[in-house]
């Protein structure tokens, strides 16, 4: 049985700014990791990290992703509010993009408007729920 | 005829969207594994932090298991590799006629850069090293 199709609006602002955020935040992150391994190499990472630790530092540079490694002191260089803020960062970006990715995804298979209003309600408490956890454990670690 | 949005799984598959439609599926899959992986190691990590929870624990040493992260590193590489190529052809629009050889350009670089790492890992795994 066909059913009539969504009639097709014109996006919005708001989506044109998601659309665009989420390539300039996805290319963000690239550079991102590029730098923490950058840094992490002119720190000595060369002969201190093993290759799955200097993956781990290069996805998320927290001080617990290398403590496994041969480094005899993380708190020289490898741990501090330099790395904090810089993950805070990241994880700013990674999350609005990832939750928008969500909803993306939701908005393309979701068609009850009060569905859909609810789901993007919890998308939105799930990221600020995770931004709030995440930089819980930034600052305890 | 109009689209119909309601297409079964296998009017779905009939489609052969070949290269461009496996990049999408893929882009969708691994994004939503990374957002599902990501999130629950960061919550575990906050109540193994905080609690001292057992459950936290056993849950983060699935999640960095050497077999865990072959399918992690996939997800990751493969959604970096795929975003940049979409962002690249967003800029440059008119590359969308070269769209099959960037993605099997794209496939060049993603099997070596994935390929050799997750050797090392097994291997490592495997000896103990």
């Amino acid at each position: 049985m066909m059913r009539r199709p969504k009639p097709i609006r014109s996006a919005g602002a708001f989506e044109y700014g998601m659309w665009l955020f989420t390539r300039i935040s996805g290319l963000a992150l690239l550079l991102f990791g590029a730098v923490s391994m950058g840094i992490a190499f002119s720190l000595g990472g060369r002969i201190q990290l093993d290759m799955t630790s200097m993956f781990r530092w290069m996805f998320f540079p927290n001080p617990n992703h290398v403590i496994n490694s041969n480094i005899p002191d993380v708190t020289a260089g490898w741990s501090n509010a330099f790395w904090q803020i810089y993950s805070m960062l990241m994880i700013l970006l990674a999350s609005v993009h990832g939750f928008n990715g969500v909803r993306m995804i939701l908005e393309d298979y979701v068609e009850r408007p009060l569905l859909i209003a609810i789901l993007r309600g919890l998308t939105a408490l799930l990221l600020v729920g995770a931004l709030i956890v995440a930089v819980y454990v930034i600052l305890a670690s | 005829m109009a689209v119909s949005r309601r297409v079964s799984v296998r009017a779905g598959l009939r489609y052969r969207g070949k290269q461009g439609m496996l990049n999408w599926l893929l882009h969708r899959v691994t994004g939503l594994g990374i957002v599902l992986f990501v999130g629950t190691h960061v919550t575990v990590s906050f109540f193994g932090q905080q609690f001292g929870d057992d459950i936290a624990f056993a849950i983060n040493g699935v999640y960095e298991s050497w077999q865990f992260q072959i399918f992690v590193y996939f997800s990751v590489l493969f959604h970096a590799l795929n975003g940049a190529r979409l962002a690249l052809m967003d800029l440059f629009p008119s590359l969308i006629r070269f769209q099959n050889e960037i993605v099997w350009l794209q496939w060049i670089v993603f099997l070596p850069v994935y390929i050799f790492p997750v050797v090392v890992m097994v291997s490592n795994a495997i000896t103990g090293a």
